[in-house]
């Protein structure tokens, strides 16, 4: 299933993450996964939060541009080949991916890699006819 | 239809007649009345009778806004201030606002220079006008609600604002005619929308939208978004108002009215007439204004005119839509580069008003570079880095075509550029000179 993903746009600029990561904290904001794509200039802050509507209020209302991005969370052995798998059914039914990056979870011995892909119902419909466990939120809380 | 015939379809040399008549009346006038510019023109060492013809104006000095300001609030006002009608005011960023009055003959006088400009926007007596400019010291309501009534139209006099009932009304009693800024005509869109109208249904068939600068990109949207033909009005309070220049149907470039308000369009630097169609300052002359007549107004708005006889007949010239302003001009390597280029460029990409800024700075070798930041709007953020790059990009090659020379451009936080009074900076010029 479909996991929501809060896109942050940030200058490079000091103490700028900072804030944000403050902001969301003193808001009761849990912040399950980070990953930070930047080039010289910006930087875009991707976040797995608990509660990604009310980040996106609290982000707003300090006029800080966010949005809401629909992602898959696919759990992978931890073990050589296991993203190459995935990939290659990417790649076999034409689902493009924008970008990917990986995080590890507390309770098992898997690793969890976030997609981002062009036609994500597709993506989902091909991952579990290839029996590849898709996280869904309810997952997610646990980690 | 065109309101006035006679006038709007005159000769070259009837207009010039009429031109010469008035300004040699005006000048009378003016030096036996006028201590400002009385002064003005003995220092600028001419006679009045060597005004033979219009085509000496360029012998008279120039009114400019500083000017206004100065005499504040009535020193410009050449009648007695109980023949004063009305009474307009707009703000500025700095210093005295800019105060303007009207006899009840100016009242006319913007009656007409409306009713014409509604005609030619393509109205018919009693068609019903959705006036949607503010009501009040801004002359946007009131300009409009004169000629309306000159011509013959049926009033909505809504003011600006209450989108819902705007919209609501619009539905019930079916106005032709929207006259607003390009602005809330594609809020009025979007809002339509949400209440589950569909817009390009709406009665509207013709705006006249002005008071704000506004792009072809823009047009094309609200056209298409409210299925009507949107026409560009050009105004000033300092000239009248509404009402000064105004599009006809065939929306290329606006008939300035010139027997009334006579048009120079003068080099920057040299402030000699340029050729027809080449790009300079709109100089305008009230030729006929009796509560605050001005000579040679300096609008310092940058526009080009042409003379050439529209299809529509109007023998009026026509100037194109304001390309800049003249006191925020900047110039790098040797080019005028204009923010409200940089603003066109901007409303291109995406109709809602841009914040942006322009740094300009010079290197130790001499060279002046531009550095464009552009305020990054929820509408245009996206999670991936590849079609942010993409954008900064196209609107660095954007901007780069439309002013010939080359600049960096700087995607930011939203908000950050610095304000000033609510207005942005729209440039800071870190050259020492
Ligand atoms: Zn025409």
């Amino acid at each position: 299933m479909k996991l929501k993903q809060v896109s942050i746009f940030l200058e490079n600029k000091e103490g700028h993450l900072l804030t944000v990561i403050k902001l969301l904290g003193d808001n009761d904001i849990n912040i399950r996964s980070i990953n930070i794509a930047e080039n010289k200039d910006f930087g875009i802050v991707r976040l797995i939060l608990n509660d990604s509507r009310k980040a996106l209020e609290v982000l707003g209302a300090n006029g800080i541009t966010a949005k809401i991005t629909e992602i898959i969370a696919v759990e992978i052995d931890d073990k050589p080949g296991s993203l190459a798998n995935i990939l290659e059914i990417f790649h076999e039914h034409k689902i493009n991916m924008e970008y990917m990056y990986g995080f590890i979870q507390r309770y098992s011995q898997k690793a969890l890699v976030v997609f981002r892909v062009d036609d994500i119902n597709n993506a989902i419909k091909v991952l579990s006819d290839n029996n590849i466990n898709v996280i869904n939120e309810k997952n997610i809380d646990i980690l | 239809m065109i309101w006035n015939e006679k006038i709007e379809l005159l000769s070259r040399d009837g207009l010039k007649k009429i031109q010469t008549n008035s300004l040699k009346k005006m000048l009378k006038v003016l030096y036996s009345n006028s201590s400002f510019y009385k002064k003005k023109i003995d220092e600028k060492g001419i006679k009045i009778s060597e005004i033979k013809t219009i085509d000496d104006i360029g012998k008279l000095p120039f009114t400019d806004k500083d000017d206004i300001r100065d005499n504040y609030p009535f020193g410009l006002f050449n009648s007695p201030l109980e023949e004063i009608r009305e009474i307009h005011v707009s703000s500025g960023t700095t210093g005295h606002p800019t105060v303007v009055g009207y006899t009840d003959d100016d009242l006319q006088l913007w009656s007409e220079v409306m009713a014409r400009a509604l005609c030619c926007a393509g109205a018919n007596k009693g068609d019903m006008i959705q006036v949607s400019y503010g009501y009040g010291l801004f002359t946007g309501g009131l300009g409009l609600h004169y000629g309306a009534t000159k011509m013959g139209l049926t009033i909505l006099p809504m003011s600006s604002g209450q989108t819902k009932r705007q919209l609501q009304l619009m539905q019930d009693f079916k106005p032709k005619i929207l006259a607003c800024t390009p602005s809330y005509a594609l809020f009025l869109a979007d809002e339509a929308k949400k209440m589950g109208i569909d817009p390009s249904k709406s009665s509207w068939e013709i705006g006249v939208f002005g008071a704000e600068p506004w792009s072809k990109n823009m047009r094309d949207k609200i056209e298409k978004m409210l299925g009507l033909t949107a026409t560009d009005i050009y105004g000033l309070s300092e000239i009248i108002g509404p009402g000064v220049a105004q599009e006809c149907t065939y929306k290329d470039g606006l008939h300035i009215f010139s027997d009334v308000f006579y048009p120079e369009i003068l080099d920057i630097a040299t402030g000699e007439a340029v050729k027809d169609g080449e790009y300079g300052e709109l100089v305008i002359t009230t030729l006929n204004k009796t509560g605050m007549p001005l000579l040679r107004y300096k609008t310092r708005d940058i526009v080009k005119m042409t003379t050439e006889i529209c299809k529509c007949g109007r023998i009026m010239p026509r100037i194109s839509k304001v390309k800049g302003r003249t006191d925020d001009m900047i110039i790098v390597r040797g080019i005028n580069v204009f923010p409200s280029q940089i603003e066109h460029v901007l409303l291109n990409m995406d109709e809602t008003h841009p914040h942006y800024q322009i740094i300009v700075t010079r290197e130790d070798n001499g060279l002046d570079n531009i550095e464009v930041l552009v305020e990054i709007k929820q509408e245009l953020f996206s999670d991936e880095i590849k079609v942010m790059e993409v954008l900064s990009s196209k609107i660095k090659n954007n901007i780069q075509a439309n002013l010939g020379v080359g600049v960096k451009v700087r995607l930011v936080e939203p908000a950050t550029l610095e304000r000033s009074e609510g207005k942005s900076v729209r440039v800071i010029d870190k050259r020492t000179l």
